[in-house]
């Protein structure tokens, strides 16, 4: 029990980096833009987060800085995919690399440096319940944050007008602009949630899942998650059950080793990604599955008055 | 009010002035970035674009790093064209480079003409093997494939980590994750005596050549075209799609084996795990900034190797972070998209005002 209870609180830790980036993903391609960046987004929310957090000493400007890293690298893609109306894409795949590198660059004196990361803060009451206190109610605060932002989330695209509109303009960008939507702007604030919530989950990685920054510190959760928005068919119930899901995939080899598995390292850090591929071919094999929840205009550019 | 506006007609001098935009824009961000680090801007850029490429060795490695990126950028091309958007070149690269070594580590004491062959085709086919999974998993299940070659990428790296740490270790290399040296007889021979540059660089040439014929001259690059540019015109037409995408893949994974192969059998003469740099995701960027064409690619790989020396160059020299490279490329790929926009559209001042002059207003009647 005791060892169970400790697995699935690390799937917990594990999984909210993939949580946070995921919603974000969601309601951008829920508004249909698909933004390919969240890689290079993650890596300029952890890296500006750590350096943020390192020379103030408040993790709180860290986070900060994460996510205003995370909402400025998005609105360069907004640039180019929404206004300018790029491909998609490759405008995605544009911010990726550039984030990458740019990120390399700006933290390039800042490898190795120690800081103390986000601590553990027990929920009262909440956290004496067996099991689940210890799993969801006696973690770092960024945990219960990702929770509220899945509630969030959750209400807002089912409950709100806003949430509403932004599926709409998903849906049929050209009946919402009839309808008087300005869909750019939708558009526009969308991909910037998306780009907050990424430079957040940098921040996450950087500031309390492991306290420092390396190059390429994201090892591919960006694009786990973009995989995660699939297998979730957009709904953000799916993305929490999915975001732990792959969690669990990508500490299983940690608990392998301390049950005694003698089995190598790298073999096993394949796992998260093998297991991405599955999902993914358990979600797609049947096309008219996915394209009936698919956002209609997914990856489509929107110029209005055409 | 500035208004971007729909070109009647795609302008074919921003297509091929866009790279050039692009590189002028990068150019100018470096100088500002030089001037905020408090380095001396002029002596920074020379020292990225000038110096690797100053004398002949420079030369060489210059095609040595080119070799690489205009093998994967050929594939890749293919890929794109028919708007396959393959973007695991670095997981073919990769594979190619293991299995090039399992075989070449077998075959370290034979001799003979027929070994390197051997060697490179082994690459040549792991890297296809690869590709095939990600081309199996698009036709058959549907997978989108930017996502699985993504995640193929990093499941090569691990694989590639585990060799070097596990079965092809060298047993005598005081513990170092490397392979054994491979034999003289699985070595790629120099193009110029003296020199690191060796035969993986005729091998990216005639692979950009090939590109050419291919669309140039052939039926199935036309076919890829077609699907590329309207996935249901090429369906009426009868070009199956999944035959296509499989022949996309298949160019994309041996290009980028066989550079893989070229690589640990050229400059470095072993498996290590750091093989790659990042060229089969630098490749990408080859492919946009050569708009997909086989001249275009080859200046486009040239001036990225450039990237990959001009920042260790910056490392030596000026002290500063060898990420520049990769900032460098970022911002190359960056601004040629946003110059890229305007292929298709123009800036207008203000929108134009529509008058209706008696004509127009009685044409308009009559149609009505």
């Amino acid at each position: 029990m005791e060892l169970l209870t400790n697995i699935l609180a690390a799937t917990v830790v594990a999984g909210t980096p993939l949580l946070l980036v995921a919603l974000g993903e969601l309601i951008c391609e829920r508004s249909g833009v698909l933004n390919l960046g969240q890689e290079g987004m993650m890596l300029m929310g952890a890296v500006a987060g750590f350096i943020a957090a390192l020379t103030t000493g408040s993790l709180v400007v860290g986070v900060a800085a994460a996510i205003l890293a995370g909402v400025g690298m998005s609105l360069l893609f907004a640039f180019m995919a929404v206004t300018l109306a790029a491909n998609q894409y490759a405008a995605g795949l544009a911010l990726t690399i550039f984030g990458t590198g740019l990120s390399a660059f700006v933290g390039a004196g800042f490898v190795g440096e120690p800081i103390d990361g986000f601590t553990r803060v027990a929920i009262p009451v909440l956290s004496d319940i067996p099991v689940i206190g210890r799993v969801l109610f006696n973690q770092d605060p960024l945990v219960y944050l990702s929770l509220i932002a899945f509630a969030a989330v959750a209400v807002f695209l089912r409950h709100t007008r806003g949430g509403l509109l932004l599926r709409a303009v998903g849906e049929d960008p050209e009946a919402a602009n009839a309808n008087g939507l300005k869909v750019l702007v939708v558009r526009y604030l969308a991909v910037a949630f998306g780009g907050g919530m990424a430079g957040l989950a940098g921040g996450y990685l950087s500031l309390a899942y492991t306290p420092l920054w390396t190059e390429n510190m994201t090892a591919g959760r960006g694009w786990i998650a973009l995989a995660l928005v699939v297998f979730a068919t957009w709904r953000p119930e799916r993305v929490v059950l999915g975001a732990y899901l792959f969690g669990a995939a990508s500490i299983l080899h940690l608990v392998l080793q301390g049950l005694g598995w003698n089995s190598s390292t790298e073999l096993l850090a394949m796992l998260p990604y093998v297991v991405t591929i599955l999902m993914l071919v358990l979600l797609s094999w049947n096309p008219a599955r996915t394209r009936l929840n698919t956002p209609l205009s997914l990856g489509q550019p929107y110029r209005p008055g055409r | 009010m500035l208004l971007l506006e729909r070109r009647s007609v795609d302008s074919s001098i921003m297509r091929w002035a866009s790279p050039v935009l692009a590189l002028v824009l990068t150019v100018v961000t470096g100088f500002i970035l030089f001037l905020a680090m408090g380095k001396d801007p002029v002596a920074g850029l020379t020292f990225f674009f000038i110096t690797p490429v100053s004398d002949l060795i420079g030369l060489a490695e210059l095609g040595l790093k080119m070799a690489p990126l205009l093998l994967c950028a050929a594939g890749l091309t293919v890929c794109y064209r028919a708007r396959v958007w393959n973007i695991g070149a670095e997981g073919h690269f990769l594979m190619g480079a293991l299995g090039a070594s399992i075989v070449s580590v077998q075959l370290v004491d034979a001799s003979g003409f027929w070994v390197l062959p051997v060697v490179l085709i082994a690459g040549v086919l792991a890297g296809m093997l690869w590709a095939a999974i990600a081309a199996g998993l698009k036709t058959h299940l549907h997978c989108n494939e930017i996502l699985t070659t993504i995640m193929l990428n990093y499941i090569a790296l691990n694989l590639l980590l585990y060799a070097v740490h596990g079965p092809l270790k060298d047993p005598y290399g005081f513990g170092f994750p490397q392979s054994v040296m491979f034999g003289e007889a699985s070595l790629l021979p120099a193009l110029i005596p003296g020199t690191r540059l060796h035969l993986g660089l005729a091998f990216g040439l005639l692979a950009a050549v090939a590109v050419w014929v291919l669309f140039a001259r052939s039926f199935i690059g036309f076919q890829l075209n077609v699907v590329g540019q309207d996935r249901r015109a090429a369906a009426f037409a009868g070009f199956g799609a999944r035959r296509l995408t499989w022949f996309a893949f298949m160019v994309g994974g041996a290009t980028a084996g066989l550079a893989g192969a070229s690589e640990v059998t050229g400059p470095i003469g072993q498996l290590v795990p750091q093989v790659s740099p990042g060229y089969g995701y630098t490749a990408i960027i080859v492919v946009f900034l050569g708009r997909m064409h086989a001249m275009g690619i080859i200046a486009a790989s040239a001036l990225l190797a450039l990237t990959f020396m001009g920042g260790e160059i910056l490392q030596i020299a000026m002290n500063m972070p060898r990420a520049i490279t990769g900032l460098f490329q970022g911002l190359l790929l960056f601004y040629l998209l946003t110059c890229d926009a305007f292929i298709h559209y123009r800036i207008r001042l203000k929108q134009p005002v529509r008058k209706s002059t008696p004509r127009a207003a009685a044409a308009a009647n009559q149609e009505a």
